[in-house]
C-alpha cells in the first residue's frame, strides 16, 4: 500500500521527478507530448487561438474584460509576429510573471495570476510543445482598451494588490491527489478565472475563491462543495464524467464551460480529473442562510403553468430531466445560483450542450426568448429556482429585461 | 463544363437513413466518405424544439418537411393507355428532403418482415400451387433469407433503442409479443410503449375474438436509451407529432438522434446539403462509376469522384437516377424485358372507424405516438390459409392511431355536413370516443407486370431531365385481401362496443391524391440473376459493381408491414459485405 502511494505521488507531481536533472532536450518526444498535454489542461487556445481562424494559437481572439476587450496574441513559433525569437526566460516570465518581453507588463486576462504556481520544467515542457507547432504569421495588437486602460502603467499596483507570485507549494497534511488537484485548479486550468469573484479591480476576491462569478452573459457557479450552490450533491465520479463528458446524471455543461469541456477537460486523464474533484470537494463553503425573501404566489403560479406548458416535455414534471440528455433542475447548482445570469441566458437564448466523443449527442435547449415576455421568464425562472425543494431569489421582470437587452447587445 | 471536387473513397447520393448508416459504416472502416443531400441541413435540436415542432399547419398541412414539387415531381397515370400528368401537391405519399430523409418525419413504425416474405414466390408456389398465383403477378424470391438478416434487423433496432415485446426469441414463442414474427437473437432494446385506452381495448377484444396481440415496435421510445455509438435518446412524451413532424424530444430515432451525432465528428466524412446529383458518372465502356455530377445552389455544376458511389436517395430517385445515367436495361412492360423500373409497388391500406358512445367512453386520442398501437398478425403474409379464399398476402391489423391532431383527426359519422355547426357538433360528440386509425389495415402490394416506373416522354425538371413516371394501379388481388381483411378489422371493432362501424377498405382505381403511406417500393430490385434483378443480394448494382443501391427500391415486392426495418438491414448487410468482401477486392460479389 505504501509503495504504491509513493509511485502515485511522484507520478502526480509533475514533470520533475520524470525528467533527468540534466539539460532539457526540447526536442524529447515525452517532453513535448507532456507539453502539448499542459497546453491542453492550460486550454491556450481559449483565448490564442481564434475560432474558425484554423489557425492554432495564432491569436486575435477578442477577449472580454470588465474594462474592454483584449486580442490573444500569436504564441506560435513565428518569429516576427509570435514567441519564435523569444528565450526561454522571456517566455517563463510572461507565462508565470505577467512580465513581457521588453518589460512590458501583460494585463491579467493572461491569468499569470494562476500560471505563477506552475513548475519551471511544466512551463519549459509548454514551450517545447509551443516551438513545434505550425508558425503563422499574424500580427496582433493586444491592447485594444480605452483610456486608462490602455496605460499598463496602472499594471504594478494592481500586481501589488492582486498577484501573490511563486510556484505552487503542496499542502502538508493533504493527500498527494488533493495536492495534484490544488496544483491544476489553482495553476495550470486556471478555473478561478470564471468561477471566483472579482474585486472592483477586477482581481480575484481569494476570500470567495470558486464560489461563482458573472461574466461573457453567465453565470460561472459556484463550484465549492456547498450543496445547494455548489457541487456539493455531486460525487468525485460525478465531477470526473462532467469535466470529461460533459454531461453527468444532474447536468449538462453549454457556454463557455461546454468550450472548456471541449478544448480542454475532456482530455485531461483520469487521474487529473479525479484529482481536480477531489480538491474541489475539499474547499469551504459559504455557510450563507436560505432566505430568499418572499415569493409571489402569483408569479409561482404562473411559473409552474408555463413550466408544465414548455419545458416538462424534457426536463419532467419533477425538474428530474433524463440522466445525460436534459439537465436535472431540482437541485442544481445552476438554477439555484443567487445571480441568475445563466439561467436567464439558457431560457432567453437557448444553449447547445458539448459534445464530446464519449457524449456526442450534444442536445441543445431551445430559445424561448421569442415566445415568452420578460415577466414570463421571470416567473418560470423564479419557478424553477425555488420548486421541488429548490430555493433561491426571485428573478423580477425589470432583470429579465435588462438581461434580454444585453443579451441583444452580444455578437456571440 | 462541372468543376472537379478532390476524389473520395466513396460518395453518397442522400443522407437519410441508408445514407447515414452507410456514411458510417465506410467512414468506420477509414474510407474518406462525402454525401450529397439535395435538400436542407436539418438539426431538430435548434430547428424543431417544443413546442414550434407541433405545428401541424405548417408541418402537416403545408408540408415543411418535404420536397417542393416545384423542385422536382413526377408524373403519374393508372395504366398504359392513358397520358401520365404531373403531380404538383403530394398525395398518396410524401417525399422527404434534407438530412435524415423520411427517418426525420416517419412514424418510426419498426418491423421486420416475416420469414416467408423473403421467398415468397417459392413460398406460395409451394403451398398452393404456381397457378393459385394471378399470371400477370411478379413476384419472386429475395435472394436472400430472414435468417441473412436478423443480425442486421437486430443491429437497427439496437441502434434506435425501438420499444416492443419480443414474441420469437431463438425459436421460444413469448406471451404478449408477436407469435408470428421470426427468430429474435434477443429481446427489444427497451420495453414497448404504454397503450392508450382505445389500443387496451382494441387489444382485449382481439383477445376475446382468439387472437395475439402485441404492441407494434415503436421507434418512439417507452424510457431513455443511449446506443452503441454512445448516442441518447429520451422517452416519448405522447405528443402525437411524429409523422410529418421532426420529433423534438430527441424521443424518435431518426439519423439526427442516432448516427449523426457520432458522423459529424468524423475527420473522414463530409455532407454538402441543398446540392442535387444530376447524375452518376461512368467511364466509357459503362461499366464502372467514377462518381457524381451535383449542381449547388447557385447552378454551379461539380463532379465529385469517388471509387465507390452509394445511391441512398428515396426509392423514386434511386430509379431515376439509374434510369438518367444510363444505367442496366430500362423496364419495358410489353416483353418483360428490362430490370430498372420493374416491380413496382406501394402499399394496400385502409382501415374502419369505430363510433363509441360518448357517455361512457373517453379516449383522449391526443395521448399518442406515432407508432404506438396494439396490433395482431394473424392475417399478415401467409400466416393464414389463403386457400379458400381465393387471393394471396395480408397485413397487420391494429388500432394504432397515432394522433389526436385538431386539423386531421376530426372524425365524424357519415352523412354529418362537412362544414357548419353540424359538423362542429359532430366534431365536438365524436372527437374523444372515436377509434380511428388511419392504417388500420396495413397490408402488402405485390408486384404485377403493368406497375413500373419509367422516364415522363413529356414532362421534365428545372434540368431538363425528364421527370418519373408511374404507372400503377390495384389489382384485384389486393382489393380482394384488403376487403377481406377490414372486415375482420371491423369486426375487432365492433367487438370492442362501438355504437357504428363505419368500413373504408381500399377501392380502386389507384388514386395518386390521398394519402396512404410513403412506402413505394422496388423498381432497382435484388435478385440471385441479372436476368431477374437490377442488383445482386448485397445490393451491388449487376451492371456497375462499384455501384450499390440502398433502400426499398430493392424490394422485389412490397409486405404487409412498414418496411423500414427492413431497408434498415438491409443498408447493413450491404454495408458489412462492402466491409468484408467488397474492400478486398473490388468487383462483383456475385458472378453472373
Amino acid at each position: 500500500m505504501h509503495s504504491s502511494r509513493v509511485i502515485i505521488a511522484s507520478a502526480l507531481i509533475g514533470v520533475a521527478t520524470l525528467l533527468p536533472a540534466r539539460a532539457i532536450d526540447i526536442q524529447d518526444f515525452d517532453l513535448i507530448q507532456h507539453g502539448k498535454y499542459l497546453a491542453d489542461i492550460g486550454d491556450c487556445g481559449a483565448c490564442h487561438t481564434l475560432l474558425g481562424s484554423g489557425a492554432m494559437l495564432a491569436g486575435g481572439r477578442p477577449i472580454e474584460t470588465p474594462f474592454g476587450t483584449l486580442l490573444g496574441p500569436n504564441i506560435t513559433p513565428d518569429p516576427q509576429t509570435g514567441i519564435g525569437a523569444w528565450t526561454d526566460n522571456e517566455f517563463i516570465n510572461s507565462l508565470t510573471k505577467g512580465t513581457g518581453r521588453n518589460g512590458t507588463h501583460l494585463y491579467p486576462a493572461m491569468p499569470y495570476t494562476y500560471m505563477t504556481k506552475i513548475t519551471r520544467e511544466d512551463a519549459l515542457a509548454i514551450r517545447a510543445y509551443l516551438n513545434t507547432i505550425p508558425a503563422v504569421h499574424n500580427p496582433v495588437q493586444p491592447n485594444q482598451l480605452a483610456f486608462p486602460f490602455d496605460v499598463r502603467a496602472g499594471l504594478v499596483a494592481w500586481d501589488e494588490l492582486n498577484f501573490r507570485p511563486g510556484e505552487f507549494k503542496p499542502v502538508a497534511g493533504k493527500s498527494p491527489v488533493w495536492n495534484r488537484g490544488a496544483y491544476v485548479v489553482e495553476g495550470l486550468a486556471h478555473c478561478g478565472l470564471c468561477h471566483t469573484p472579482k474585486n472592483a479591480a477586477g482581481g480575484d476576491e481569494t476570500s470567495q475563491r470558486l464560489k461563482g462569478y458573472a461574466l461573457q452573459g453567465w453565470f460561472a457557479p459556484d463550484i465549492t462543495n456547498n450543496k445547494r450552490r455548489g457541487i456539493g450533491s455531486w460525487s468525485v465520479d460525478d465531477i470526473v464524467t462532467y469535466l470529461k463528458t460533459g454531461h453527468n446524471r444532474f447536468s449538462a455543461a453549454s457556454g463557455p464551460m461546454a468550450e472548456a469541456i471541449m478544448d480542454s477537460t475532456s482530455k485531461f486523464t483520469d487521474d487529473d480529473l479525479k484529482a481536480i474533484a477531489t480538491y474541489l470537494k475539499d474547499q469551504p463553503v459559504e455557510n450563507a442562510a436560505d432566505e430568499v425573501g418572499d415569493l409571489e404566489a402569483s408569479a409561482m403560479k404562473s411559473g409552474s403553468a408555463i413550466y408544465a406548458d414548455q419545458c416538462s416535455a424534457c426536463h419532467a414534471a419533477d425538474g428530474s430531466g433524463v440522466d445525460g440528455l436534459f439537465p436535472m433542475l431540482k437541485g442544481s447548482p445552476l438554477v439555484q445560483s443567487v445571480d441568475p445570469a445563466s439561467v436567464l441566458h439558457v431560457l432567453l437564448r437557448g444553449a447547445r450542450s458539448a459534445a464530446t466523443d464519449p457524449a456526442p449527442t450534444a442536445p441543445a435547449m431551445p430559445s424561448f426568448g421569442r415566445m415568452l415576455n420578460d415577466d414570463e421568464v421571470a416567473a418560470v425562472a423564479t419557478y424553477v429556482r425555488n420548486a421541488w425543494g429548490n430555493r433561491a431569489p426571485p428573478v423580477d421582470a425589470a432583470a429579465v429585461g435588462k438581461t434580454r437587452h444585453a443579451l441583444e447587445q452580444r455578437n456571440d | 463544363m462541372a468543376k472537379k471536387l478532390p476524389a473520395k473513397d466513396a460518395v453518397i447520393v442522400g443522407l437519410g437513413w441508408t445514407g447515414s448508416i452507410l456514411a458510417h459504416e465506410l467512414c468506420d472502416a477509414g474510407l474518406s466518405v462525402s454525401a450529397i443531400e439535395r435538400g436542407p441541413w436539418r438539426d431538430p435540436t435548434a430547428e424543431f424544439t417544443p413546442p414550434v415542432a407541433q405545428d401541424e399547419l405548417r408541418f402537416r398541412i403545408r408540408h415543411d418537411l418535404f420536397l417542393r414539387p416545384s423542385q422536382t415531381s413526377l408524373t403519374f397515370r393508372n395504366n398504359r393507355d392513358e397520358t401520365a400528368l404531373p403531380v404538383r401537391t403530394w398525395g398518396a405519399f410524401m417525399l422527404g428532403n434534407g438530412v435524415g430523409g423520411g427517418g426525420l418525419h416517419w412514424n418510426a413504425e419498426t418491423w421486420r418482415f416475416l420469414p416467408s416474405d423473403f421467398v415468397l414466390r417459392s413460398h406460395l408456389t409451394q403451398r398452393y400451387g404456381a397457378k393459385f398465383l394471378p399470371e400477370d403477378m411478379t413476384i419472386q424470391d429475395w435472394g436472400i433469407t430472414y435468417d441473412d438478416l436478423e443480425p442486421h434487423y437486430d443491429r437497427f433496432e439496437y441502434l434506435c433503442g425501438t420499444s416492443g415485446t419480443a414474441g420469437n426469441v431463438k425459436g421460444q414463442i413469448h406471451d404478449g409479443g408477436n407469435p408470428f414474427e421470426g427468430p429474435r437473437s434477443r429481446p427489444y432494446p427497451t420495453p414497448a410503449q404504454k397503450q392508450p385506452f382505445s389500443h387496451t381495448l382494441f387489444a382485449n377484444a382481439a383477445r376475446e375474438l382468439g387472437y395475439k396481440p402485441f404492441p407494434q415496435p415503436s421507434g418512439n421510445l417507452s424510457q431513455a436509451y443511449t446506443n452503441p455509438l454512445g448516442v441518447k435518446l429520451g422517452p416519448c412524451t405522447y405528443c402525437g407529432f411524429c409523422e410529418w413532424f421532426a420529433c423534438a424530444n430527441y424521443s424518435k430515432a431518426s439519423p439526427q438522434t442516432t448516427i449523426l451525432p457520432v458522423l459529424v465528428r468524423k475527420p473522414n466524412f463530409e455532407a454538402r446539403t441543398d446540392c442535387e446529383v444530376i447524375r452518376i458518372n461512368l467511364d466509357n465502356l459503362g461499366k464502372r462509376a467514377t462518381g457524381v455530377t451535383f449542381v449547388d445552389t447557385s447552378g454551379e455544376e461539380w463532379e465529385q469522384p469517388a471509387d465507390l458511389v452509394l445511391l441512398c436517395a428515396f426509392q423514386l430517385f434511386n430509379v431515376q437516377l439509374l434510369l438518367l445515367s444510363g444505367i442496366g436495361q430500362p423496364y419495358e412492360p410489353r416483353t418483360g424485358r428490362g430490370q430498372i423500373g420493374r416491380n413496382f409497388t406501394h402499399q394496400t391500406v385502409s382501415s374502419a372507424i369505430g363510433f363509441f358512445d360518448k357517455a361512457k367512453y373517453n379516449f383522449n386520442p391526443f395521448i399518442s405516438s406515432g407508432s404506438i398501437g396494439m396490433c395482431i398478425d394473424e392475417f399478415n403474409g401467409d400466416n393464414f390459409d389463403h386457400g379458400p379464399l381465393g387471393f394471396v398476402g395480408g397485413g397487420y391489423l391494429g388500432q394504432v392511431q397515432t394522433n389526436g391532431r385538431p386539423m386531421e383527426t376530426t372524425p365524424v359519422p357519415p352523412g354529418t355536413p362537412a362544414w357548419g355547426s353540424e359538423w362542429k357538433r359532430a366534431v365536438r360528440d365524436n372527437y374523444l370516443s372515436t377509434v380511428y386509425s388511419g392504417a388500420g389495415v396495413h397490408a402488402s402490394w405485390y408486384a404485377y407486370r403493368n406497375n413500373y416506373l419509367d422516364l415522363d416522354p413529356t414532362y421534365k425538371d428545372r434540368f431538363r431531365r425528364p421527370l418519373m413516371r408511374m404507372t400503377m394501379d390495384f389489382h384485384e388481388n389486393e382489393l380482394k385481401m384488403n376487403a377481406y381483411l377490414t372486415d375482420r378489422y371491423a369486426e375487432i371493432l365492433e367487438h370492442m362496443g362501438a355504437k357504428q362501424v363505419v368500413k373504408q377498405p381500399r377501392k380502386g382505381p389507384y388514386d395518386i391524391t390521398s394519402y396512404q403511406t410513403s412506402h413505394l417500393c422496388g423498381g432497382a430490385i435484388m435478385g440471385t440473376t441479372p436476368g431477374n434483378s437490377a442488383l445482386n443480394v448485397y445490393l451491388q448494382s449487376w451492371d456497375v459493381p462499384n455501384l450499390f443501391v440502398q433502400g426499398a427500391s430493392a424490394f422485389p415486392q412490397n409486405a404487409g408491414y412498414n418496411p423500414t426495418g427492413t431497408v434498415a438491414a438491409l443498408a447493413y448487410w450491404s454495408a458489412a459485405a462492402i466491409r468484408s468482401q467488397y474492400l478486398k477486392n473490388p468487383g462483383p460479389l456475385v458472378h453472373a
